[in-house]
This record gives C-alpha cells, structure tokens and sequence, in this order.
C-alpha cells in the first residue's frame, strides 16, 4: 500500500505492508534509527515520536495509520546542530546512563511540556509514566525536564528566544521550544 | 515482533465501513486506536485477514449534547475526552476514570469507544459506562440499535456487538453537578486495574440524594454495586454512612484469581476502594 508521510520536515512515499509498524517504517526504510524499540509489549515507550504533534508509541501504530500525517522523531529536534532545549537540559543534567530510553524519554518531555509548560515533580513523573529508564535513572530525567521547562518559559533568555524562533502561533507538541516541524 | 499479514481498508463513513467490515466475514477485526489491538497482533494472539480503521471516519469523533445527554462519538480520543468541556461539566466521572487509563502516549490513540468494545473488564471506562448508565448506539447492516450499558458487556472481551457490527456513539444521561472521582489500584505506574471503582454521587445540602457506584475487574463484565447506592441514599454525607455503605461493596461480585490477587483479597480491595472513591468524590 502506498503511504505519504512527513518525517522531520521531508516529505517520503513509498510502499509499505500494512503490517509494517510506524517504528520499523521508520527505522528500517527511512535509517531513522534515533528512535528505538526497547520491548515487545509497549510498555517501554523508548519508540515515542510525534504524530501530528502528539507524542504516541510507534510501535503502536502501522505506518498506513500514518499516511498524510506528520512524523517528528529525535532526528528532527536539532536546528542547525544546536540541541532542542529538551535535549540540551537531558545533556547538562546527565539525564541518562545507558541512553537507551533517552530519545524517548525527551519526545515524551516535550509533549509533556507542550501540556503543561511549569510541571511539579509529581507532573513529570506522571507524565513519563508510558517511559521506562531500565537503568533506574529517574532522578536526573526529572530535575532535567524541570531544567528544560525553566529555559523554555517565555522570556526565559536568548536561548529559549532563538530556538523557538518567529511566533507560528501553534502550540503543538513539538513546536514549542522549535521542535522540527 | 512483526504482525502476521492482512489487508487494510481506511473507509472515511461509517457507512462505508460497515459494508466493509459485511464483506470481510468473520476474520475481520475494526481497529480504532489501536493500542490494545495492535501488541495484540505484534505478539500473534490474533491473526485477522483484514484490518478495517475507523480513523479516517471523521464522524465518529467528538462529543455533542443532545437534550439531557451527551452523545460521545466512539472514536473520540482519551486525551480529547479528558479535556472536552461537555463531559467535565456533565459527566465528570467518564473524564476522571480516563485520567488513569495506561499513560500519555497511549490516551493519544486509544479511543473511548474502542475500550468500551474491547471489554477487557480490567479497562477502566467500562465500569463507569455501567454507572452513568450509558447506551450504546451501534450500527450494522441491518440498520441502527442501541443497547444499554447492564446489556451490552456480557463477559471477558465480549459484547453483544455482532461480529458485522460498529460501535458508533455512547449516550451518556447528564449527570451535571453530581460529584464524581474513579479510584484505581494497581502495582506499578501503567498497570491494569487490579480493582477500581467508579463513584458518582448527588447530594442535596448534605445528604447523598443519589448514588452510582460500579466496580472494575469484579467480575468478567463491570459490575454495579446496587447495595452501596442504596445504603448511600438519603445519608448524611459523613466517612461513617460511607464506611458503612462501602461495606455492601463486594456482595455479588465473582472476581478471576491471578497472580495478583485471590477473591478475597479483591472483595476487600472493593471495600476498602469503594469507601475512598465515595470520600474523594464528596471530597472534590
């Protein structure tokens, strides 16, 4: 079956088994190999990338579901090899010890705080909660989700300023804080 | 894992996928979110020879009023449900039972409608259904019937949805102003509910004027726990009528046995929980 989707601002058709799943898609015919697959029963939340500016498992959906739609995986959050703030904060607050879960872990973050822009502590873990860090590396995902919400506040610097950019007016998942889409 | 093959159709009317889903015969299966059917087919528990997605049938989603209820299109989203005006002013029970549904990724997908047909009787939006005695609007060849709630579910993942048949919408009757509050107990972060139970309750100055309470995963279908409601009716809204009333909350379930709990521990559980659940929801 033939599908169009967007993956990172570039547009692919191509012909796909309805069987094959968003992240094999991805993975597999496109090289996207950022995105990750860590278990078998979608609990693992490793394969997260946005659909149409929500975060879903890729795992959990066919690549036909996606046909039309618009694909952001961590491949596509970096502008100009300068880090998303997300994946800047996971870096400064050694948010990660394998990094197995971290692609995950920060497509998660930003929906997250594209909900909710000044999450507490028990927000963020609830909000990572489809996300597990098998090295136990909780701790430090948590302080760097805050660290990234701090400098993803309006007026938070130049920083903040320069990656979110021109104003588009939406506030889609991964456009705040100039995700690539 | 890799699903085993099978033919896709996306019709974009309900129309069109129901003759769809006629002519498939008994091998077909309706795919709504997805996210329980699709680890489903990654781990070959099932193999249909055609999948039919509802997600291009742009009919099926969202949620309008229609005199005293609500009328939730099947495929409307979790997350859609959770934030939608209508259902936190009407029926408040329906939004916080989906707060807990699996996690954020998840509620993305999954659709009101495809839990409700899945019937797996440790999801969370059936017992609540049950409670705020929702119908069940589902459309077939045939034409368009509706089914109570009480009727709908009659046993483990099975409905009274023939297999040529799609849920199409839930009527919900309004609860408007009726406190509300779902309380679920499960091991770790995303787990199904061991037990929940599914609380709503109207008071009127500070007696309970009216009761619906309903249990997860107390049987192999939701169940209504008729003895709370009427213990609860014409109470004062103190912790002891509903310590007291939370007491009758076992009476007639027939809870499975798993690794995670035997009967016992699960009839305690619907007490223990269905007292919490009536305090938070008079609570908030």
């Amino acid at each position: 079956m033939r599908i169009t989707v967007t993956v990172d601002g570039t547009s692919y058709t191509d012909d796909v088994e309805p069987r094959t799943l968003l992240v094999h898609y991805l993975r597999e015919r496109l090289g996207k190999v950022g995105t990750v697959v860590g278990c078998d029963t979608s609990n693992c939340g490793a394969c997260t990338v946005h659909l149409d500016g929500h975060s879903v498992k890729s795992c959990s959906v066919l690549a036909v579901q996606a046909h039309g739609s618009e694909v952001t995986t961590i491949e596509g959050l970096a502008r100009d090899g300068q880090l998303h703030p997300v994946q800047q904060a996971f870096h400064d607050n050694h948010a990660l010890q394998c990094g197995f879960c971290t692609p995950g872990m920060i497509m998660q973050s930003i929906d997250l705080l594209s909900d909710n822009p000044d999450p507490d502590e028990h927000a963020v873990r609830e909000g990572l909660e489809g996300n597990l860090c098998r090295c136990t590396g909780y701790q430090n995902i948590v302080k760097a989700v805050r660290d990234a919400a701090h400098h993803m506040r309006p007026g938070a610097g130049p920083e903040a300023e320069r990656v979110t950019g021109a104003d588009t007016g939406s506030r889609t998942a991964s456009s705040v804080g100039g995700g690539g889409e | 894992m890799i699903p085993a093959p099978f033919d896709y159709v996306a019709p974009s009317t309900v129309d069109d996928a129901v003759r769809a889903l006629a002519d498939a015969g008994e091998d077909a299966k309706v795919l709504a979110g997805g996210q329980s059917l699709l680890p489903v087919l990654r781990v070959r528990l099932a193999a249909p020879t055609k999948i039919i997605d509802l997600g291009k049938v742009a009919e099926l989603r969202g949620v309008r009023e229609e005199g005293d209820h609500l009328v939730i299109g099947s495929m409307t989203t979790h997350y859609d449900v959770q934030r939608d005006p209508l259902i936190a002013e009407h029926a408040a029970l329906l939004a916080r039972a989906t707060d807990t549904v699996a996690d954020p990724q998840v509620r993305h997908r999954g659709t009101f409608g495809g839990s409700i047909a899945h019937a797996d009787p440790a999801g969370d939006l059936l017992a609540p259904a049950l409670a705020l005695d929702c119908e069940m609007v589902i459309r077939g060849m045939d034409g368009q019937r509706t089914v109570a709630a009480a009727d709908f579910f009659e046993d483990f993942f099975t409905t009274s949805l023939a297999p040529d048949e799609i849920l199409v919408e839930v009527r919900v009757p309004k609860h408007t102003g009726w406190h509300a509050h779902y309380e679920k107990f499960n091991r770790v972060a995303q787990a199904w509910s061991m037990v929940a139970v599914a609380a709503t309750v109207r008071t009127d100055g500070d007696t309970i004027a009216e009761a619906r309470v309903a249990l997860t995963n107390m049987s192999s279908v939701p169940v209504r726990a008729r003895g709370v409601e009427e213990a609860l009716v014409g109470q004062p809204a103190t912790a002891e009528s509903i310590r007291a009333a939370a007491e009758h909350a076992a009476e007639g379930t027939n809870p499975t046995v798993d690794g995670n709990a035997d009967v016992e521990y699960r009839q305690h559980l619907a007490r223990v929980l269905t007292g919490r659940a009536i305090s938070a929801a008079m609570a908030g």
